[in-house]
């Protein structure tokens, strides 16, 4: 028998569900619509109080972003830890699982508040664009505010009934409802990449930017799943370092080993997700800059070769932080079992691979010189450096620092644990085998074809190399799986054993991985140039030039600043809800 | 508290760091500002300033030097089209209408699909489709004034007899990019002209490489006289792209960045003084 409060949760959650559905019927083109384009001057562009436009939407776009990618985020994996802790019936993941969604819940309403910020500073300081954009996609517009409630009626329910919805059936309901969520949630990350990427590739209007109704072309515009893909990659990466702060912020501010013990633990846990979502997006990030340019070798060659070139040496050293910070706060994390002392040897190998990557990474091609240090040099271009510079020795770089990640994962793995399947050695020497292929595969297509062909089969090998790299892990991982299934644990895992500089480690993945999403943010949005809408809508605001590199730099880095003090607030404030304060004598007694 | 101060002062320093690191460790390339429109009275124009018209426009707002170059391979060049044209209108490929070079040139503008040299295609069109917009849409968006210029620079650098007329009742305004190098290296602020040739052979460094002026540079040839040997054309060529012809003794290492730097006119300052030292 259904008790009452189920039979209205299940209402609920049908009436969530039909909201969700509901912008699927905008698909359809509306008849007789047609919005033009206005032709503006920079007198067109509202001046108020001073405020320089493009900072203030610049700031509120990202701070906005920043929040929208960390609740659209937690809910994905704490749907998914969740459901390992009903497979497993390991009642620790079902906690940690909360505390995440805890976590998630006060950044929820500050990302409703910057959202409401960045549409009234748009429609402020840009009206005609507003005017223009909401003309094209007032159907999706209207539905995206609509989902908003059924986001939030989930969000709630999911959080609120927690404890409520345990067991049997009940947690089947529970788990529905985080997937409804995520749908939700999902749906309206899509609906707003569909206004921003059609910025980038307008589709659906014709050639002078007149929309003539056709509202999924506009939607569906070429870069929107690219965009999409890469988006929903980045998210659950970033949301893993943020609660992976949390957990370092809480594990340095325990008072006892059973706390120490669980927070160390989630925070191995937040990285582990964090890790594992940054492994492929790489690969997004190709995808992506391919179908870039795809639609249009101008803005492909503007992104990558022109003005914004120099900008992905910041995002090589930012990747570079990322992957020495993660690896590190692995190696540090095998101290936890006596079982690693075995594999402690390898680490000092792994870490010159990665910081040698690095290194290759952020090697620029061409330099800006003193007359003197052309002299000393010989020229523009170092004789060995040089060619370190260019992409087939950045793409190697790359494929050979995730894979010895992983190799840092497989060991870390490792440590507490002795394999008792009959065939180890052979398992062992394929996944050495397996290792040596593939890092021979990736140094001969990024060598041999890298400076050995024509340019065509330059780019084009960063394919098979992304590819050996993917099949690599995968495969490995397989064997490994079946190599230690029911492996003999050797020296147990002690939580909470790990120095407190490991956690810097994670306080370091989050600031890189924020501080790199901003400066993605800024290319992204950058590469308009001085366009509103690429080639249909001009930007003729007095802001409609490109920044040098550092300008933006510090407008993300003030971005961060303050997201982060956000943050902090937010960690604050989840931890104020739990504390419980009796003063004697204030209160009547009965 | 001692903990938290720790960790914000911790990220606070790792923001910092990059943000002095994206100040201070890259040059600050301050990108040209948007396209602007300036009138050019047609009629009172020599086909040499129309040609050098032309010449402006494809290497600044047309942007076919994006990828009309020797270092990328994604299109092709164009400095001999006066070799291959007839070729290629009798290509079985062909699918435009062109019966001359002009008509052609204007035709791979226009609509670049109607012939795409091969190994130049979209990926997986079987080089039946041009990657190249229509410069008349778009960013690009040139006049049919524009157009023309390209053309008669085209003829010109390829060596064929200029056979266009420069209009007169097209239209009698183009747009042309403000006169704005691509870099101006140091702080990225844009900055005044430079007032003498002196003066942009020290910023730019010539001297490290060549012995000109004061300086001894040793890598280059050696420049002193240079307008003995060599006349305006070939050294403003060895500006522009100084790998088209090596001195004899000399490799090919000078960068072709220096004309990215100069405004068009200091390009003519530079070329008149280098002539002048004879």
């Amino acid at each position: 028998m259904i008790s009452t409060s189920i039979k209205q949760l299940l209402i609920v959650m049908l009436v969530v569900f039909l909201l969700a559905v509901l912008p699927f019927s905008v698909a359809e083109a509306a008849e007789g619509v047609q919005v033009t384009v206005p032709e503006l001057s920079s007198s067109d562009y509202p001046v108020i109080a001073g405020v320089n436009s493009r900072v203030a939407v610049w700031l509120a776009a990202q701070l906005h972003l920043w929040f929208a990618a960390f609740v659209l985020a937690v809910p994905i994996f704490v749907f998914i830890i969740e459901s390992i802790g009903v497979w497993t019936r390991d009642q620790r993941y079902d906690e940690m699982a909360f505390e995440f969604i805890k976590v998630s819940i006060t950044a929820y309403s500050l990302t409703a508040i910057l959202g409401g910020l960045l549409a009234f500073s748009l429609f402020i300081f840009y009206p005609q664009l507003m005017t223009y954009l909401t003309g094209v996609f007032s159907e999706s517009m209207f539905y995206y505010a609509l989902l908003f409630f059924a986001e939030s009626v989930t969000l709630y329910v999911y959080y609120y009934g927690w404890h409520w919805l345990q067991g049997g059936d009940k947690k089947w309901i529970h788990l529905t409802l985080g997937l409804l969520l995520n749908a939700v949630g999902t749906l309206l990350m899509l609906l707003a990449n569909a206004w921003l990427t059609f910025m980038m590739s307008p589709n659906g209007v014709d050639t002078a930017g007149t929309f003539t109704g056709d509202t999924w072309g506009a939607i569906h515009n070429f870069l929107w799943n690219p965009i999409n893909l890469h988006r929903v990659v980045a998210n659950v990466a970033f949301g893993g370092s943020v609660v992976g702060a949390y957990a370092a912020f809480k594990f340095l501010s325990a008072s006892g080993e059973d706390e120490r013990a669980h927070y160390d633990w989630m925070g191995y846990n937040a990285n582990f997700i964090a890790i594992t979502a940054l492994l492929p997006l790489p690969f997004a990030g190709y995808y992506l800059t391919a179908e870039i340019y795809e639609y249009s070798q101008q803005m492909g060659i503007t992104l990558m070769g022109g003005v914004f070139a120099w900008l992905f040496i910041i995002q090589a050293v930012l990747i570079g932080t990322l992957f020495i910070a993660a690896n590190y706060y692995l190696w540090c994390g095998m101290g936890r079992s006596e079982g690693a002392h075995r594999y402690y040897p390898y680490i000092k190998y792994i870490a010159f691979v990665i910081v040698a990557s690095f290194l290759v990474w952020f090697t620029p091609h061409t330099l800006v010189l003193t007359n003197e240090e052309l002299k000393a040099l010989g020229g523009p271009y170092h004789k060995y450096l040089g060619p370190l510079g260019i992409m087939p020795a950045k793409n190697t770089a790359v494929n050979l620092m995730i894979l010895f990640t992983a190799v840092s994962f497989l060991i870390y793995r490792r440590s507490n644990k002795l394999p008792t399947v009959s065939w180890v050695q052979t398992g062992n020497a394929l996944q050495i085998a397996l290792f040596v292929a593939g890092i021979a595969n990736i140094l001969i297509l990024g060598i041999y074809y890298g400076y050995f062909t024509n340019t065509v089969y330059k780019v084009a090998a960063s394919i098979p190399q992304v590819l050996t790299t993917l099949v690599v892990i995968v495969i490995s991982t397989v064997i490994d799986s079946f190599l230690y299934k029911g492996a003999e644990e050797v020296a147990p895992l002690r939580w909470g054993r790990v120095p407190d500089r490991s956690q810097y480690a994670l306080f370091l993945l989050a600031v890189a991985f924020t501080w790199l999403m901003g400066l993605m943010g800024y290319i992204r949005s950058g590469i308009r140039q001085h366009w509103h809408v690429t080639d249909v809508f001009r930007d003729n605001s007095v802001d409609a030039f490109t920044p040098t590199l550092g300008y933006a730099a510090n407008v993300v880095s003030i971005g961060v600043v303050i997201f982060m003090a956000m943050v902090v607030f937010v960690f604050w404030i989840s931890q104020v809800s739990s504390k419980k304060s009796y003063p004697e004598g204030y209160w009547k007694t009965a | 508290m001692t903990q938290f101060l720790k960790i914000a002062g911790f990220s606070l320093l790792v923001i910092s760091l990059f943000a002095t690191y994206s100040n201070l460790g890259i040059p600050q390339i301050k990108p040209a500002p948007p396209p602007s429109q300036e009138s050019v009275d047609l009629s009172s124009m020599d086909m040499d300033s129309f040609i050098s018209l032309g010449e402006k426009i494809y290497n600044t707002k047309g942007t076919c030097t994006l990828c009309h170059n020797e270092l990328g391979g994604r299109a092709p060049m164009l400095d001999n089209l006066g070799e291959v044209v007839s070729a290629r209108l009798e290509d079985a490929g062909y699918k435009g209408s062109a019966a001359n070079v002009v008509d052609y040139i204007v035709e791979s503008m226009n609509e670049p699909s109607a012939y795409v040299v091969k190994g130049f295609g979209k990926v997986g069109t079987n080089d039946q489709e041009s990657p190249m917009p229509d410069v008349r849409s778009g960013s690009i968006g040139l006049s049919e004034a524009e157009t023309l210029a390209i053309v008669a620079f085209l003829q010109d650098s390829s060596g064929l007899d200029v056979s266009i007329e420069i209009p007169s009742n097209v239209e009698e305004v183009a747009e042309v990019p403000e006169e704005v190098p691509v870099s101006t290296g140091g702080q990225g602020s844009q900055r005044a002209k430079y007032a003498s040739a002196e003066e942009i052979v020290a910023i730019l460094g010539c001297g490290a490489c060549h012995k000109i002026a004061e300086f001894e540079g040793a890598i280059g040839p050696d420049l002193r006289l240079i307008g003995q040997s060599r006349d305006a054309e070939h050294l403003r060529q060895s500006i522009l792209d100084p790998n088209a012809d090596i001195t004899e003794g000399f490799v090919a290492m000078m960068p072709p960045i220096y004309g990215d730097q100069l405004f068009a006119s200091e390009l003519e300052m530079l070329v008149e003084y280098m002539a002048s030292l004879k």
